[in-house]
């Protein structure tokens, strides 16, 4: 067979423009290196919605930034991805600073940003009485937000596939050809054919680029290392805190998260190797430091976690989307750094706009379906409604990860929901276990046995995330164990 | 005669024996508060022993049961003992106390927790 | 909530581990029958079932017991009394009115309204994040109580080539377990200079399989994209900063951390009962009694024991308070006597003493090691005890009692306070 389009890489873009895809009468696939979707950019960012007044005005950034915005409630909410209309603030800690910050402000109105303002000391202190008194003032978005990265990306990928399209997971794409005038990709020890190819391969988008001879652009990964906090000090602020960026650097934010944690990060390193997620004693020290100027009362012995995400950096200033010089059927989403979270539903909208242009039959797919279950249906019922669910499916009064309070039933249903999870961090982005302040310390080994039953595998062969991450090396002794 | 500075297993407390030996005897124990520590002094100097914990295979149940042996053993038996341990399983239902395996390095390997 | 789903019991126990049972037994004992004990596991123990090595019961019952036959021994009287308990059972909420709140599969959710409520939920350990170790975030990294379940209950070894990084009784515990199960255990290490273990467990878990026992040293760097490949560790300095000349690699598979116990006290913030900054537990009075009336709390909830033996002590104290409190009703004083931690004490528990008339034991830990140690115990400048020990180190806990003919008509503040001899 051969699909009318394939995309490279499932992360926010790659995800939401498959799902956009599938509103047309298409088939599609969506190839993916690793075990799971979401597992790059996607995974680990400051998961903001920005306000669109940052990006220089005529770029794509800045015009898909203001029509991501627009479109991300809709899209959050028909997906049952949490997202949350919380608002941003641009702190400033001296009259220099302000002067910056009403900069930001006219480049937001050139952009066609709703919803800003300028505050001074007393007004962001009536919004915010936790932010530091060393403030003097700060740009106010009124319309940015947060949402779950992971979650939207799983979202995206799960409603595609419910609406017909195929995903390929652990499936790296390693060559390229064309035959008969299709694409032919080498994936996985698979061939995927195809009319189009898109190339949302986040950081290795310009070696996917390479393997058609197309070498116009880099991407250079650089690492972002952040803290969370326990849900304890999620109401601290209500508001995304940015600083005004400076001569020392673009600033640490302060957020809460739509989970009800508190995050701040990131630190912004180049680096070389596309897969080094290290965090280091200096970065986070930096981290922690920088945030105290927004907000002194920090309490950093309720940190859960340290992480580091990395972002795909283009060689120029702006998001890399066009079709390749080598190929007009071979279109690229590359460079997508940030905003590119808050654009991602707006770069899907103008992809499958380039793709028509270039030929794609755009014909309405009467059967598509956009709404899609959330994974916390369970968890957000009234305690009668849960009952009447636990009276058919006891597995949904057990629960196993007691931090998060997730059950059996919601682990199970995760495990085989398409995009189904493979592995114990594939389970946790889509239900939060293991991911409260036990990080896992008693679920995991649960966890780790529901893998095992339900998907028919040995307890050994279970992956924390990529292939090699095995939890388990062996049994203590012999016999086969009821797990 | 020399004298050896052992820290008593005998019970949480850890206290500092200082055990005497003379021609392959042990003629005195002191800083122990207990009788057992005086035992575990001697013991140590001479014959040192360990009650050795683990896991049994239960076959019926595919689950692990635990076990542990009666008495201590001689400490240089341990790994020895932990290849008889690890060939041995067992069938449920097993009570606390059953002997899994007898005459083991004179003690008796016993379970531990009940499988019904 | 639909009306068939809200219950009564005079007494709720939220936990059925040592803490829980030993209570919920002190009560029936104490006449208060109608108790309902809740556990989240598949059956009662806690985390003595797999704590599976010996060790457990001198002080109880004068053998050494591993922890599934010291909780089987509760179990015993709880089943022997008829004492309801509800397995796989999770509490969702606790009410300051004492309404508790909990989930199953056989009842759903489902509301308690009780008399009383003794918090017993036990501890969770300190998380490879809580410590935000540096370095990559492969598999292989293990708190040693999760390590100790999968090895114990499940049968599995989590990894063949190990080093623990702190020298708590569980790591120290762990280290030969995985020793005797097939793995190598390369290096325990410490970041303070002295362990947190205890010392017998460091003779037979450590020296006895040849182990070394690092301290004042750290994990600086995890390594490995997949499967954890080894790890960085170095010395630090008295600050606990590490030493970067200091840094040298071990390769791995595995990391246990053995870095502190955190009580579980979400389901008490959430009550709103205030808490101890430094156990992390509730604040009690000598009943166990929390600041909210009704509520009470024992074990490693209320502050970390050392010894099941003493969780169950306390646990009895609570249990028995909070039948006396059902059937006698409050006990508050008006004007209750608050004790305050002084010199190299870091807590005590209980923080305050309402009642008079009786004994008090107070327990308590040392921040550091005190050698010579000095104990007083004063109101104002007036010397109402004192006690000398050879030793106190922050991983014993330490107790004595103060006599009730001692605090008659004592109030306001005491200060308990240690200082090595001649300070």
């Amino acid at each position: 067979m051969c699909y009318q389009v394939a995309i490279i890489g499932a992360g926010v873009v790659g995800s939401l423009l498959a799902r956009e895809l599938t509103r047309y009468d298409l088939s599609v696939a969506l190839v993916e290196a690793r075990e799971d979707v979401a597992t790059g950019a996607s995974a680990a960012n400051s998961a903001i919605v920005h306000g669109g007044f940052d990006p220089v005005p005529g770029t794509l950034k800045a015009k898909l930034n203001v029509r991501g915005l627009e479109m991300m409630p809709a899209v959050a909410e028909e997906l049952g991805v949490h997202y949350k209309n919380n608002g941003s603030l641009v702190l400033a800690f001296s009259e220099e600073e302000m002067q910056t910050v009403r900069e930001l402000y006219e480049r937001g109105l050139a952009n066609g940003a709703p919803g800003l303002s300028v505050l001074d000391r007393d007004e962001l202190r009536a919004l915010e009485p936790n932010v530091s008194e060393n403030a003097v003032g700060a740009l106010c978005s009124e319309t940015a937000g947060i949402i779950c990265p992971y979650g939207l990306t799983i979202a995206a990928a799960g409603n595609a596939i419910d609406n017909g399209a195929d995903l390929y997971l652990s499936s790296p794409v390693t060559a390229i050809r064309k035959e008969n005038g299709v694409f032919v990709l080498t994936a996985g020890g698979k061939e995927i054919r195809a009319e189009y190819v898109v190339n949302a391969a986040g950081v290795y988008a310009d070696e996917i680029a390479k393997l058609i001879g197309d070498a116009s652009f880099t991407i250079r990964p650089r690492k972002g290392e952040y803290l969370l906090f326990d849900q304890t000090e999620g109401k601290l602020c209500g508001h995304t805190l940015f600083q005004v960026p400076s001569a020392v650097g673009k600033g640490i934010l302060v957020t809460p998260t739509v989970d009800g944690n508190l995050l701040i990060g990131p630190t912004s390193v180049f680096i070389d190797d596309k897969e080094n997620r290290e965090t280091s004693a200096d970065g986070l020290d930096y981290v922690r430091s920088t945030a105290l100027r927004s907000v002194k009362s920090l309490n950093f012995k309720q940190v859960i976690t340290s992480f580091t995400g990395i972002r795909a950096v283009p060689d120029g200033e702006d998001f890399i989307i066009r079709f390749s010089e080598k190929d007009p059927h071979f279109l690229h989403l590359a460079g997508i750094e940030s905003p590119g979270l808050s654009s991602s539903p707006a770069i899907a909208e103008y992809a499958v706009e380039l793709l028509g242009n270039a030929g794609l039959q755009l014909k309405a797919n009467p059967k598509f379906c956009g709404e899609r279950r959330p994974y916390s249906w369970f968890k957000d019922l009234p305690a009668d409604k849960k009952n009447e669910v636990i009276a058919v499916d006891p597995r949904f009064g057990h629960i196993i990860c007691r931090c998060e309070k997730v059950t059996e039933g919601e682990i199970v249903e995760a495990i085989h929901r398409a995009p189904e999870a493979r592995t114990l961090d594939a389970v946790k982005r889509r239900v939060r276990a293991t991911m409260g302040r036990c990080q896992g310390g008693f679920c995991s080994p649960l966890i780790t046995e529901l893998l095992s039953s339900e998907r028919n595998v040995a307890p050994e062969t279970i992956c924390k995330h990529k292939a090699g991450s095995n939890l388990l090396i062996g049994k203590t002794k012999g016999g086969d164990r009821n797990d | 005669m020399e004298t050896k500075e052992l820290i008593c297993i005998g019970c949480p407390m850890g206290c500092n024996l200082t055990v005497t030996v003379e021609d392959g005897d042990v003629k005195s124990v002191t800083g122990n508060t207990c009788p057992r520590g005086a035992e575990y002094g001697k013991n140590e100097v001479l014959h040192p022993v360990r009650t050795l914990t683990s896991t049994v295979f239960v076959e019926n149940r595919g689950n692990m049961l635990p076990v542990r042996t009666d008495r201590a053993i001689p400490k240089e038996c341990l790994f020895e003992a932990m290849k008889r341990v690890n060939a041995v399983t067992v069938k449920a239902p097993v009570s606390i106390g059953d002997v899994i395996l007898s005459d083991f390095y004179g003690a008796n390997l016993i379970a531990t927790m009940n499988v019904l | 909530m639909t009306d068939t789903n809200v219950t009564k019991a005079r007494l709720v126990i939220v936990g059925g581990g040592p803490a829980g049972m030993a209570a919920a037994i002190a009560a029936y004992d104490a006449g208060v029958t109608d108790v309902l004990l809740l556990e989240r596991g598949n059956a009662l123990g806690g985390i003595l079932l797999q704590c599976i090595h010996n060790g457990f019961g001198l002080h109880r019952f004068g053998e050494e017991l591993s922890g599934p036959e010291y909780a089987a021994r509760y179990e015993a009287e709880v089943k022997k009394r008829n004492i309801p308990f509800l397995t796989d059972t999770m509490v969702l909420s606790v009410d300051p009115d004492r309404t508790v709140t909990a989930m199953n599969s056989t009842h759903g959710v489902f509301s308690v309204k009780a008399d009383a409520v003794v918090l017993a939920m036990g501890c969770r350990e300190r998380s490879r994040g809580a410590l935000s170790i540096p370095g990559k975030r492969p598999a292989g990294i293990y708190t040693a109580g999760t390590a100790q379940r999968y090895v114990n209950v499940q049968g599995y070894l989590p990894g063949k080539e190990v080093v623990i990084l702190g020298s708590g009784d569980i790591g120290l515990i762990m280290a030969r377990r995985m020793t005797l199960e097939g793995a190598h255990v390369k290096a325990v290490c410490e970041l303070m200079p002295y362990s947190g273990g205890l010392n017998r467990n460091i003779v037979q878990c450590l020296k006895d399989f040849d182990i070394p026992l690092m301290l004042s040293h750290t994990v600086s760097k995890i390594h490995g994209d997949t499967r954890l490949t080894g790890v960085s560790i170095a010395e630090v300095d008295e600050k606990l900063r590490v030493k970067p000349e200091t840094e040298q690699y071990i390769p791995c598979d595995t990391l246990l951390l053995s870095c502190g116990l955190l009580p579980e006290n979400e389901l008490t913030k959430e009550a709103g009962i205030p808490l101890d900054a430094i156990t992390g537990g509730a604040t009690v009075n000598e009943h166990r009694e929390t600041l909210t009336e009704g509520i009470f709390a024992c074990g490693n909830v209320l502050h970390v024991h050392d010894l099941v033996d003493f969780v169950s002590e306390e646990a009895e104290l609570a249990g028995k308070s909070a039948a006396d409190y059902i059937l006698r009703g409050a006990r508050k004083a008006a004007s209750p006597i608050t004790v305050k931690p002084a010199g190299k004490v870091r807590y005590t528990v209980p923080q305050r003493i309402d009642g008079e008339g009786e004994d008090v034991r107070l327990f308590f830990r040392v921040g550091a090691i005190v050698d010579n140690a000095v104990l007083t115990v004063k109101q104002g400048d007036t010397l109402l005890a004192t006690k000398k020990k050879r030793r106190m180190t922050p991983g014993e806990m330490e107790s004595f009692v103060l006599p009730a003919a001692k605090l008659a008509g004592v109030s306001g503040e005491l200060t308990v306070c240690v200082e090595s001899e001649g300070k």
